[in-house]
């Protein structure tokens, strides 16, 4: 992929800037519909799911006391990976970002939620909401493409270390929660120069994490299995799987919202002076649906609706999949792609990607770009005679 | 404070050392998300408690009887209780005078009247149902009879009798045989002026002609379809001694401040309960910024900061919501407010203003311009 920019067939030579705001209009049209909808059935929908998934993960690890004996270990296991899933994208994801706010209740809201997870909720927030969310998918200020180690893009110039990014990518998923953890804290950035190091902010915020971590580490890999007893080593095992099969799920549905084939990525400079529609634009084309049952949708915390997701960060997760058929109409009616597949499809295509980009552009393809080069030049060619 | 020695003291630090280790093993939540789940009304929880039964009082009006949680810690007649219900998903918080006499299990009960388009009261009138789990403050309140008797006139209009009959029913209860006389009443002498549009629109009028019928009270009530409306300069006539007695009046704010007329030049003493604080100074609004959050909130200048601020589901302290508890107090950082009770502003000003800003009531102030909250 390269940058909407550059591309040759660009997606939206046809759309005339009226025609953005008026797709603006009629998103904010739909956003306020939820709005006004929004109830006592949508209260209680996510006072369920939180009842539910913390009566799932109590069950879960009272199974896991007795995780010596096998089957014990393998229902313990699943439940407290699916409670744990359900606890980060369905319930954490979804109250950090403001989604249930509007229900006053300070035990349900953005500002006083925390999460099972590694980063702390409030720099979360500033890195997901704030950053990633408005930049969707701008190379250089979008930290989630590519988390800044990958290359994402063939305008990226190549480097041999880049060979290297599909085991950076897996090592990436097996320890999400961490890699999250650091991106928030822009580790990178922040460890490579000695004034940003001794910041006192940044180790303020370095001690924050590492406060957080360890309390989820004693909880997970400590309390928990010294509560077990003789089965000490088995619940630390099934502790440590269920957080694995939760990063790797995470990783997985996230990868699929903004890298599959035919999601757009953004020049740094095309954000400049943006208007609302075109945020709006941005969003719908650099965000990838995925498609499925009731329960996948409910797994991925509905993040499998991306696009509406991107659009209307802040409503309730519950109503996206009730207006992604009104958000597809609008696709078609703008002559715009709505990208979305099958989970093992999206997922596919992602990894296709960064094992294609981990290679030169020209890896493989040398001849067919050279083919293309001399189409490009002659097109040109005749553009320009036309004009003229 | 006594040092704590021995035993008590390692039981104490053993209580907290399991505490905080139920605490590590429940991170990021705490025990208590959890036990919530089972037991919202046990002891040590957020003070909660169930609606357990609906009685209609009026056409529009209905006492709602609640079990509350085992912290709750009783209140004296007259009091309000401040109750926090979920009316279409949203929590909205309303002060309500607590109704109930003295009752074996323990339960509590507020009477409320729906107002027209009212939120709150046409929800627990009309919509609320048994079972459900709403959210309490202690009680609160200094709308109180002194405790070792007197002579008291009681000045009441509309839903403006529900802290009296709280304060009457622990004086006097009623039971299957009827009024007992208890030994503390026996230094009370009560008149009631009891003022209503009518008397199928009165609340607990049965009630009080019951309290009357058995000498425990004198009621003189007024209803405007048969009486017309009253004039205060009538007290004089329809309560001769009114000189020798202490006044106690709850209605609407036009009562209120006549009867405030009225009383002081007779230089008589009056207390006053008001459900509705009035609002008069009206202006130009202005965003309000709140620092913390960052979050931005356009607001006219009628409506209170608080609601506005509500509204776009900033989590807002609060209280009485009409400017006396002093419970949504935050420091004004920047720029100004209007009291809406008197048109006063209050500014703060950046490097001028001490501390974190001027303290300033979000329930009865509007924006006067840009301002900004450090919340
Ligand atoms: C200390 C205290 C004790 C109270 N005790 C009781 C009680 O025992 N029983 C009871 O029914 N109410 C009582 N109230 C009033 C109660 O708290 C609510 O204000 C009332 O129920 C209206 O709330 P709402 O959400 O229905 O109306 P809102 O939706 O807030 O208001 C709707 C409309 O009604 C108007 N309005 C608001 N309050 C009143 C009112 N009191 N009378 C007439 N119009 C109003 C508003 O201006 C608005 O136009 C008490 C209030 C206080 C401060
Ligand atoms: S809420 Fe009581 S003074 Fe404002």
């Amino acid at each position: 992929m390269t940058v909407l920019q550059k591309k040759t067939d660009n997606p939206i030579a046809h759309l005339t800037a009226e025609d953005i705001e008026q797709l603006g209009v009629e998103l904010d049209a739909i956003r306020q519909s939820v709005i006004e909808a929004r109830g006592a059935d949508d209260a209680a929908y996510i006072r369920r799911v939180i009842d539910a998934q913390r009566k799932l993960e109590l069950g879960s690890r009272a199974v896991l006391l007795v995780s010596l004996f096998p089957p014990a270990w393998i229902l313990g296991t699943a439940g407290l990976a699916v409670a744990k899933i359900i606890e980060n994208m369905e319930i954490g994801h979804n109250v950090l970002h403001g989604q249930w706010d509007w229900m006053r209740d300070p035990k349900i809201h953005s500002t006083t939620w925390e999460w099972d997870h590694a980063s702390p909720a409030e720099q979360w927030k500033h890195a997901h909401n704030e950053l990633h969310h408005n930049y969707t998918n701008v190379i250089g200020k979008d930290n989630d493409l590519g988390y800044g180690i990958m290359r994402v893009d063939e305008d990226q110039p190549w480097v041999p270390a880049f060979l290297a990014q599909p085991l950076w990518n897996f090592l990436n998923a097996c320890f999400f929660e961490y890699a999250i953890a650091a991106y928030d804290l822009e580790l990178g950035r922040n460890l490579r120069s000695k004034k940003r190091r001794r910041s006192p902010e940044f180790r303020g915020l370095a001690k924050q994490v590492l406060a957080k971590v360890r309390k989820q580490m004693t909880k997970d890999y400590l309390l928990h299995p010294a509560l077990s007893g003789p089965s000490f080593v088995t619940t630390l095992g099934a502790n440590a799987t269920a957080n694995l099969i939760r990063n790797l799920w995470a990783h997985s549905v996230i990868m699929c919202g903004h890298f599959p084939e035919g999601v757009q990525t953004f020049e740094r400079r095309s954000i400049e002076g943006e208007t609302h529609g075109e945020w709006y634009l941005r969003q719908m084309l650099g965000s990838a649906n995925i498609s499925g049952s009731k329960a996948m949708h409910f797994m991925t915390g509905n993040l499998s609706h991306q696009i509406e997701h991107h659009l209307f960060p802040d409503l309730p997760s519950k109503r996206y999949a009730e207006i992604a058929p009104q958000v597809e109409a609008l696709f078609d009616r703008y002559g715009l792609k709505y990208t979305t597949g099958s989970l093992p499809r999206q997922v596919a295509s992602a990894w296709k990607k960064v094992i294609r980009l981990s290679l030169p552009n020209d890896f493989g393809r040398r001849r067919v770009a050279e083919v293309q080069t001399m189409r490009d030049a002659r097109n040109e060619m005749a553009g320009a005679a036309a004009a003229a | 404070m006594i040092p704590l020695v021995g035993p008590t003291r390692r039981r104490q630090t053993l209580r907290h050392r399991l505490l905080r280790l139920a605490e590590r093993a429940t991170t990021p939540l705490l025990p208590a998300d959890y036990l919530d789940l089972f037991h919202p009304l046990r002891p040590g929880a957020d003070l909660r408690g169930r609606i357990i039964a609906i009685q209609p009082e009026t056409a529009d009006a209905a006492t709602i009887v609640i079990q509350p949680g085992a912290d709750w810690a009783g209140h004296v007649p007259g009091q309000y209780v401040r109750i926090g219900v979920d009316v279409d998903g949203v929590r909205q918080w309303r002060a309500y005078s607590l109704t109930h006499g003295p009752r074996a299990d323990g339960h509590i009960s507020v009477t409320v009247k729906a107002v027209p388009d009212g939120l709150v009261s046409s929800h627990l009138v009309r919509a609320a149902r048994p079972g459900t789990l709403i959210h309490l403050e202690q009680a609160a309140g200094e709308f109180m009879l002194p405790t070792d008797g007197g002579r008291f006139l009681f000045v009441t209009a509309g839903s403006g009798i529900t802290p009296v009959i709280g304060m009457l029913r622990n004086l006097f209860p009623v039971t299957d045989s009827g009024v007992v006389r208890l030994v503390r009443s026996a230094g009370y002498d009560i008149v009631v002026v009891h003022l209503a549009p009518s008397e199928p629109d009165s609340i607990f009028s049965a009630h009080l002609r019951e309290l009357d019928a058995a000498g425990a009270i004198r009621l003189v009530a007024h209803y405007t379809d048969v009486h017309g409306s009253l004039d205060v300069d009538d007290l004089d006539e329809l309560v001769p001694d009114l000189a020798e007695r202490g006044t106690l009046a709850c209605g609407p704010a036009g009562l209120l401040e006549a009867l405030r007329r009225h009383h002081d030049r007779r230089n008589l003493t009056l207390r006053t309960e008001q459900f509705r604080a009035p609002r008069v100074a009206v202006g130009e609004g202005g965003t309000v910024t709140f620092g913390r959050s960052g979050t931005e909130v356009v607001a006219d200048g009628a409506t209170p900061i608080l609601d506005a601020a509500e509204s776009a589901g900033v989590l807002m302290p609060s209280g009485c919501r009409m400017g006396i508890c002093y419970g949504c107090v935050l420091p004004l950082s920047s720029g100004s407010v209007r009291d809406l009770r008197t048109g006063e502003i209050t500014t703060a000003t950046p490097g001028e203003t001490a501390g974190r800003g001027v303290p300033v009531q979000t329930c009865i102030s509007a924006a006067a311009g840009t301002c900004e909250l450090d919340h």
